[in-house]
């Protein structure tokens, strides 16, 4: 990322902090907090590589400082997270500034400036409604580690009828891609540089998004719109197989709902999103079961079954086209917070399936391991992207320590 | 209100069965209930240490933040501070007199907030004695009542769940009816009517010279030998908070 902007972004953001600071002097009262988590992990690729030059054992490590003050009887925030990880492979060796962002709230409004994370969404096997900051496509598989975003967010909380976010968001991050050594890729290694815009404005086109969302009774509903650079770059072929690829311009509009009753949570998530070169509709539906304390002492089976459909066939990057997710939330609610997620993703049209399992348990007061398998089952060949990957099945083993 | 507890005293230093003892019961709940009226809101930090059968320990601290709430049920606001891998994880909890509590979860690894069932009542309350429904809000019409005993300032009565979800077939509350009704005890007995937890009520305290707020409470799991301390500390009435503290916003806010 532009370091420019970044360094502009620490300055206004410090200036409004201090500001605020010397504004309120009846409040001075402020509450500091550090924390650094190190992370120590290892991924093993235990078939042999797809391509050249890729790696089968990737020992690795990260750190996550973070840093948060607060004053104005917690009124008014200033938070800070970073990230470094240090890897095999040279494109996951990265760092990222994940938050730094100044947060004041007052009565039913609430304004955040800086680098910040937004999630939006009910689903589990698949993030489509949640757009707003770019995947760190380098860090995980499920996708849910992201890249801090530029923004000035407006958040107005209404009585009646519910709640309005309005962002504004100046700057746009390319996705990365693995590197030479990396597995999780396609043959020809995809430089993050070499992907263009199909705006002039290139990565400072003036992005916009508004969340609307609201609960009555069982019902939790959003309505998302997003109107600039996509996150997911758009692959086109020309009649020689030339790849371009691009960041295209999109308007994007989603759904998302959710019904909780009893023991049963009824997920909806869709989107439309069209640009020049692309329109389609995409979605995925389905439900999550929790058998809950079953055996006296705490024991929670929760059942997920998931459907996933996108237009886009093929070309959908995650290759989530019409698809079926079952998976199993197990959690013990013992002391160490041990739970277990096993999912299995089955695509209908082919013989394709990615089994996953993600465990994790705390060990003392300020350590955590977790254990995760991501298995690719007979991958189709004729699968335009997953089939790049059908030699990545992993095991990963991580220890963190929490200072 | 005044006039009621006369009443009550009156009824039951004199042993005087005019009420059956269900109407008296739910009495004594009630003036429960309106003795604590008027506290608005508070805010409160809590030690939680978690002990098994061969004593070993370990410890959660939270934050709770509460908003009285006359016509329906209290919201409240619990966020995590230790253990560090899930600090800032928080809850929002709006409680309904009937029917069952709005729940959500703020997850801050991934920013997520995830509205969750309230169905689970019975399980345990992040690994410790205390199930979820021990620590919800207090609404007078989530029990049956019946009056038991009295034995001097102390009244012995029976709270059935309305809710069949509930882990319990009662619950036997001994109120102390000359210090505002606090509790000074519960013993839970199982679905099966077996004695399965005792919660002791200690180290009391008065904030504006009116609330009775516990400093400690232990809970002793009679068949799994387990127990679990809570400490609470820096309680504070004026903190002035108003439904806007209590939004996903706020949820959101305190988990960072």
């Amino acid at each position: 990322m532009n370091k420019k902007i970044i360094f502009n972004g620490i300055i206004l953001i410090l200036f409004l902090s201090f500001n605020s600071l010397n504004a309120q002097d009846e409040e001075k009262k402020s509450n500091q907090d550090f924390e650094l988590e190190i992370e120590a992990e290892y991924r093993y690729f235990y078939d042999d590589a797809a391509f050249n030059n890729q790696k089968q054992h990737f020992p690795s490590i990260a750190f996550t400082p973070e840093y948060s003050i607060n004053w104005n009887k917690g009124y008014e925030t200033l938070n800070v997270t970073g990230f470094f990880r240090l890897d095999v492979d040279d494109e996951r060796t990265h760092w990222d500034i994940r938050e730094l962002y100044y947060q004041k709230a007052k009565n039913k409004w609430e304004l955040n400036i800086g680098l910040k994370k937004v999630y939006w969404g009910v689903a589990e096997s698949n993030h489509l409604v949640d757009i707003i900051n770019q995947t760190d496509a380098v860090e995980s598989f499920d996708g849910e580690d992201k890249l801090g975003q530029p923004m000035v967010q407006f958040t107005y909380t209404t009585n009646k009828i519910g709640s309005f976010d309005f962002f504004y968001l100046p700057y746009h991050r390319k996705r990365t891609f693995s590197g030479e050594k990396g597995r999780l890729r396609f043959p020809l290694v995809i430089d993050k540089d070499d992907l263009t815009y199909e705006s002039a404005a290139e990565e400072w086109r003036q992005d916009v998004a508004f969340r609307w969302k609201h609960y009555f009774g069982a019902f939790d509903v959003g309505l998302t719109h997003f109107y600039g650079n996509g996150r997911e770059p758009l692959f086109t072929f020309d009649q020689l197989g030339n790849i371009n690829a691009f960041y295209p311009v999109i308007n994007q509009t989603g759904l998302d709902l959710q019904i909780t009753h009893n023991a049963f949570l009824w997920k909806l998530e869709s989107i439309y999103r069209s640009a020049k070169a692309q329109d389609f509709f995409a979605m995925v539906a389905g439900l999550e079961f929790t058998f809950s304390n079953i055996d006296g002492n705490g024991l929670d089976i929760g059942l997920l079954g998931e459907y996933l459909y996108d237009e886009r066939d093929e070309l959908a990057l995650n290759a989530l086209q019409n698809d079926v997710f079952f998976g199993s939330r197990i959690a013990f609610n013992d002391t160490q917070d041990t739970s277990i997620l096993i999912g299995g993703i089955s695509d209908l049209e082919s013989s394709s399936k990615i089994f996953s399992i993600e465990a994790t348990r705390r060990f003392g007061s300020s350590w955590t391991a977790e254990v995760e398998a991501r298995i690719f089952s007979n991958i189709d060949v004729n699968e335009f992207i997953l089939s790049n990957f059908r030699e990545d099945s992993f095991l990963r083993f991580s220890i963190s320590k929490y200072f | 209100m005044k006039k009621i507890v006369f009443i009550l005293t009156v009824l039951i230093t004199l042993g005087i069965q005019a009420q059956t003892p269900e109407e008296l019961g739910l009495q004594i709940a009630k003036a429960a209930e309106q003795a604590d009226l008027g506290f608005n809101s508070s805010t409160v930090n809590l030690k939680m240490t978690l002990k098994n059968k061969n004593g070993q320990t370990s410890e959660r601290s939270l934050t709770t933040k509460t908003l009285e709430l006359t016509e329906d049920g209290d919201k409240s606001l619990i966020v995590f501070n230790s253990p560090k891998d899930v600090k800032g994880t928080s809850t929002l909890t709006f409680t309904h007199k009937v029917g069952s509590d709005d729940q959500w979860l703020f997850l801050p690894s991934i920013k997520r907030v995830k509205r969750i069932s309230s169905n689970n009542k019975s399980g345990p309350f992040v690994g410790s004695e205390f199930a979820y429904e021990d620590l919800s809000s207090q609404e007078v019409e989530k029990y049956t009542y019946k009056f038991i005993e009295a034995k001097g300032s102390l009244v012995v009565v029976e709270q059935d769940p309305v809710d069949p979800k509930s882990g319990y077939t009662r619950r036997l509350v001994t109120y102390n009816k000359d210090k505002g009704y606090r509790f000074e005890k519960v013993e839970f007995y199982d679905r099966k009517n077996a004695l399965l937890k005792t919660l002791l009520y200690s180290n009391y305290k008065t904030y504006k010279n009116k609330f009775w707020r516990a400093g400690t409470f232990t809970m002793k799991n009679h068949q799994s030998n387990k127990e679990t301390i809570l400490e609470f500390s820096d309680y504070n009435f004026d903190v002035d908070l108003s439904e806007e503290d209590f939004t996903q916003a706020a949820l959101q806010r305190i988990g960072g």
